[in-house]
C-alpha cells in the first residue's frame, strides 16, 4: 500500500522535474531561437557555416557553466582562449584527439555514456548503423551529440537540429589600423517535426564588448516557444 | 563516549623534508625550487630562507631569489626515488604504506616489540633510512598514537635528534601546542573526496581568524559546536586536535578473495610488459570491488620473480585508485625495484603479479538523483575517459589549462588528462589563474581556431612583393593579397581590410628563447578574418576568426 502511494506520487511528480532536465539551458539569446527554448538532450545538432566554431561555443557555453561536462572529439583547431572568451568553462571541457575513422563511433559511444554533451567533427562519412547506434546512444543517456564542421555530409541524415550561419561579417578593420571587435551573423535554424519551419535570427557574435547577442528580437511572428506536458494536479 | 580507551593506532612516520628537491638530485644547500604549473611545489630550506614558500608563483619565487634553480615536478621520479628508502623500511616491518613519495608509515605494534620499544625501533628506522639516502637527504622520525600525531611529531624532530617518541596517551598534549596549519598534514586518504583537501586549507584559514591559532585551542571547543558549525571536515579535525584516530570508521579489510593475480609467462624482464599486465589487472580490480560497491584507497602491489624473490609494497590514494593510477603505481614500483642497486635488484624475470585491495572504502560514484538521473557524473566521466585513453593512448586525452603568453595557441595549453585529479577544482582551467599582463598580445576575440602547428603564408602587397615588418616594428607596405595553406584555401586571396602590426620582443634577455614576432589581422574577400604571425623573415597563418 505505501509503495503504491509513492508510485502513485512519483508519476505525478516526474513530468514536472523532466521538463526542467529535458534540455541543456543556453545563454539568453539563443532562447527564443531554438524550439523548446534550450538543446533537448538527446538530440543531434549540427552546425555548419563561416564562424560555426563561435557559434557552437557560444551555443554550450551556458550548459557547461550550469554544470554539464562537454568532450571534444578531433577538434585538433579549436581555439580554447576563444572558447573561454565566448564563456565556455574550460574545467569541464575535455578534449580527445581524432581518432581514426575505424574507431571513431567506438570512442564516440564511449564518451556518450559519460558527457553531456559530446562534440563531433567527422572527416570520413558515418556509416548508417553507426550513426543509428549513436544516436540510440544519446537518446538513452540523455546527452547531445554536437556535430561542428568537419565533411557536411558526414551524418547519413539530417540532425534533429541544425544551425547554419549563412552570413558573417566582422567590423572593425580598416586600413591598418583598428582591430577586428565584433562581428554580425545571420543564423538559420531548421528543426524537424514542429519545428520544420526555418527561423532566421542576427546575432552579434560577439558584440564588441565580447558577449554574444541578438541584434533585434525575433520576429513575433514565431510559435511560443514549445511547452512540455505541465502536470496535471487535480 | 570513554575517551581514554579510545586512543589512535600507534603509527611510526617516516618524513624525508623536501622530498621533491631530493628526488630531483638537487643539493639541498642551494637554492632550489620544484615547480608544477607555475606554482612552487617544493623547496630547499635555503631557498625558504630567502622567502620561498609552498603555492608561490614561479615569478615571484625568483623576484624574491634571483638565483633559484627551477627544476619541473616528476611525481614519477619522486616515487621512483622513494622506493629504496621504502626498501630499507622493509627489514623493520612488511606493512609499510607509502602515502605519498617522501613519506612512509607503518604500526608499531609489532615490530616495536620485537626491537625492544618505540625508541630503539625510531632510531633504527631513522638510521636505515639515512643510509639508504646515502647523504642526498636527511630524515626525521616520529611515533606517536595514530598517524596524524606521528606525523606531527616527525615535522618536530630535528638534524641532532633525528626521531621524536610521544608517550603513548600523551599525544594530545603533545600536539596542543602546535599551530593550526599543521591540520594541513592530514593524509590524503583521510579525506573520502579530492574536494576535500582545499576544504581542510579553507578550514585552517578560517579557524585561524576565530583566534583559534594552536590545535590545543581547537581540542578545547566541544565536538558537537565544532560539527555544527564546519561539518565532518570540522569535526575530523577536531579529532585530530585531540589526538585521536581519525581513521574513519567505514574503512574495512576487504574478503581475501577480492585480490587479483596474474601469472607471466615468458618472465616478464621489463617494466613496460609488467605495466601492461599490471593495466588489465586494475581493471579486473576495479570492476570486481565496483559490483561490490567498493572503491579501494589502499592497494598492495606484489611482484614475484621465477626465483622466488617478492616485492611488496602498499600504496595509498585519496578517494578512488582508478585503473590507470594503480597501473601508474606499479611502474613506480618496479621501476624502483629493476633499477635499484645490485644487492636489491631481483635476479630473474617477474613471474607473478598480485593486486591486493588492502582498504576499501564504500564507493561514492554513483549516487542517483531523487527521481533518477545522475546528480555527480564525474566518476563516469573520469571512468569513460580512461577507457578512451585505453584505446587511444594517454597523449590523446587532454583537458585546458591556462598558461598565458602572446599567441592564442601559447595562451591556453593542454595537459593529459591522466596528470590531473578531475574530481577536485581545477583553478589552473580558469583564465584568470594567469594575472601577469603580456604585454603585446591581441585584445579579445581571440580566434577560434587555431593552428596546432604553424603552416607558411604568404603576405604580398600591391605590386606582388613581400611585405616585411621593420625592426622599429612598422610594416613596409600596406598587405593587398595573402596566400594562405591548404586547409583554409589554396591560392591567393585579396585582402579587403587589416590591422595592425602588433610586434612582440619574448624572452630578450635569454639568448636561446629569445623570439621577435610581429601579428597582423587581415580580412580576405570572402569574409574570414585571420591572424598571421612574422617571424625570422617568414609568414605562418596562426589562427582563423570562425
Amino acid at each position: 500500500m505505501p509503495s503504491s502511494v509513492l508510485h502513485l506520487l512519483g508519476d505525478r511528480a516526474r513530468p514536472l522535474a523532466l521538463a526542467a532536465e529535458r534540455v541543456l539551458p543556453v545563454s539568453p539569446p539563443f532562447v527564443p531561437v531554438l524550439p523548446g527554448g534550450g538543446l533537448r538532450r538527446g538530440s543531434v545538432v549540427g552546425l555548419a557555416g563561416p564562424g560555426s566554431t563561435s557559434l557552437t561555443m557560444a551555443l554550450l557555453a551556458e550548459a557547461s557553466r550550469s554544470g554539464s561536462w562537454l568532450v571534444a572529439v578531433g577538434l585538433s583547431r579549436l581555439g580554447l582562449a576563444a572558447s573561454a572568451e565566448l564563456g565556455l568553462d574550460l574545467e569541464r571541457l575535455v578534449l580527445v584527439a581524432r581518432p581514426e575513422p575505424s574507431r571513431w563511433a567506438a570512442v564516440t559511444a564511449a564518451l556518450l555514456d559519460a558527457f553531456e554533451v559530446v562534440l563531433v567533427q567527422p572527416t570520413h562519412a558515418v556509416r548508417p548503423a553507426d550513426a543509428r547506434r549513436l544516436e540510440a546512444r544519446a537518446r538513452d543517456r540523455g546527452a547531445v551529440l554536437v556535430q561542428t564542421g568537419g565533411r557536411a555530409d558526414a551524418w547519413p541524415h539530417a540532425p534533429d537540429l541544425s544551425l547554419t550561419v549563412t552570413r558573417a561579417a566582422w567590423s572593425g578593420l580598416a586600413d591598418g589600423h583598428g582591430r577586428l571587435h565584433s562581428r554580425r551573423v545571420t543564423v538559420e535554424v531548421q528543426g524537424r517535426r514542429q519545428a520544420a519551419r526555418v527561423r532566421r535570427a542576427e546575432l552579434w557574435l560577439p558584440a564588441a564588448d565580447g558577449s554574444v547577442a541578438l541584434v533585434a528580437p525575433v520576429p513575433a511572428d514565431r510559435p511560443a516557444p514549445l511547452v512540455e506536458h505541465a502536470l496535471e494536479v487535480g | 563516549m570513554d575517551v581514554a580507551a579510545e586512543r589512535g593506532e600507534r603509527t611510526l612516520v617516516v618524513w624525508c623534508p623536501d622530498w621533491p628537491v631530493v628526488a630531483a638530485g638537487a643539493s639541498l644547500t642551494e637554492p632550489v625550487a620544484v615547480v608544477h604549473a607555475n606554482r612552487v611545489v617544493a623547496c630547499s630550506p635555503i631557498a625558504r630562507n630567502e622567502g620561498v614558500a609552498q603555492g608561490l608563483r614561479r615569478r615571484e619565487s625568483q623576484s624574491r631569489c634571483p638565483e633559484l634553480i627551477i627544476l619541473d615536478h616528476d611525481p614519477g621520479r619522486d616515487a621512483r626515488a622513494f622506493e629504496p628508502v621504502a626498501a630499507a623500511l622493509d627489514a623493520l616491518t612488511p606493512r609499510v604504506a607509502v602515502d605519498q613519495a617522501g613519506s612512509a608509515a607503518f604500526a608499531t605494534r609489532g615490530p616495536s616489540r620485537y626491537f625492544g620499544g618505540d625508541e630503539p625501533l625510531a632510531g633504527r628506522a631513522a638510521a636505515l633510512v639515512a643510509t639508504a639516502l646515502e647523504g642526498r637527504g636527511s630524515v626525521q622520525v616520529g611515533v606517536a598514537d595514530g598517524s596524524f600525531a606521528a606525523a606531527c611529531a616527525a615535522r618536530r624532530a630535528a638534524p641532532g635528534q633525528p626521531a621524536v617518541v610521544v608517550v603513548p596517551g600523551d599525544s594530545r598534549a603533545f600536539i596542543a601546542p602546535m599551530p593550526i596549519e599543521a591540520l594541513t598534514l592530514v593524509g590524503d586518504e583521510l579525506l573520502d573526496e579530492a574536494g576535500e583537501r582545499r576544504t581542510v586549507d579553507a578550514l585552517v584559514d578560517v579557524l585561524g581568524r576565530l583566534g583559534l591559532r594552536t590545535l590545543g585551542a581547537l581540542a578545547d571547543v566541544a565536538a558537537t559546536d565544532v560539527l555544527a558549525r564546519f561539518g565532518p571536515v570540522g569535526a575530523l579535525a577536531h579529532r585530530l586536535a585531540r589526538g585521536l584516530d581519525a581513521r574513519p570508521l567505514h574503512i574495512r579489510r576487504p574478503a581475501p578473495e577480492l585480490a587479483v593475480a596474474a601469472e607471466l609467462d615468458p618472465p616478464v624482464e621489463q617494466v613496460a610488459g609488467a605495466v601492461f599486465v599490471a593495466k588489465a589487472l586494475a581493471d579486473r580490480l576495479h570492476e570486481s570491488l565496483g559490483n561490490q560497491g567498493l572503491a579501494c584507497i589502499q592497494v598492495m602491489v606484489t611482484a614475484e620473480t621465477e626465483h622466488g624473490e617478492v616485492h611488496q609494497r602498499r600504496w595509498r590514494h585519496e578517494g578512488s585508485l582508478t585503473a590507470a593510477a594503480v597501473a601508474e603505481r606499479v611502474r613506480w614500483q618496479l621501476d624502483g625495484w629493476l633499477s635499484g642497486s645490485v644487492a636489491t635488484r631481483p635476479t630473474a624475470g617477474i613471474t607473478r603479479l598480485t593486486l591486493t585491495p588492502d582498504e576499501v572504502v564504500a564507493a561514492q560514484g554513483r549516487q542517483l538523483g531523487f527521481w533518477g538521473g545522475e546528480t555527480r557524473v564525474d566518476e563516469r566521466v573520469v571512468r569513460a575517459l580512461a577507457r578512451v585513453a585505453g584505446m587511444l593512448g594517454d597523449e590523446a586525452v587532454t583537458v585546458p589549462e591556462c598558461r598565458g603568453g602572446r599567441s592564442p595557441a601559447e595562451r591556453v595549453g593542454t595537459v593529459a588528462v591522466a596528470a590531473v585529479d578531475l574530481g577536485a577544482e581545477r583553478p589552473a582551467a580558469r583564465p584568470d589563474w594567469v594575472a601577469e599582463p603580456w604585454p603585446g598580445h591581441l585584445p579579445a576575440p581571440s580566434p577560434a581556431l587555431v593552428t596546432p602547428e604553424l603552416q607558411p603564408a604568404e603576405v604580398l602587397d600591391r605590386s606582388g612583393e613581400p611585405v616585411r615588418v621593420t625592426g622599429r616594428g612598422t610594416i613596409t607596405a600596406a598587405p593587398a593579397m595573402v596566400s594562405l595553406p591548404g586547409p583554409v584555401r589554396n591560392g591567393i586571396s585579396p585582402v579587403v581590410s587589416w590591422a595592425g602590426p602588433w610586434p612582440a620582443e619574448e624572452r630578450w634577455w635569454d639568448s636561446t628563447g629569445h623570439r621577435r614576432r610581429a601579428r597582423i589581422q587581415v580580412m580576405v574577400a570572402d569574409g574570414d578574418a585571420h591572424l598571421l604571425v612574422l617571424e625570422n623573415g617568414r609568414w605562418w597563418l596562426e589562427g582563423t576568426y570562425d
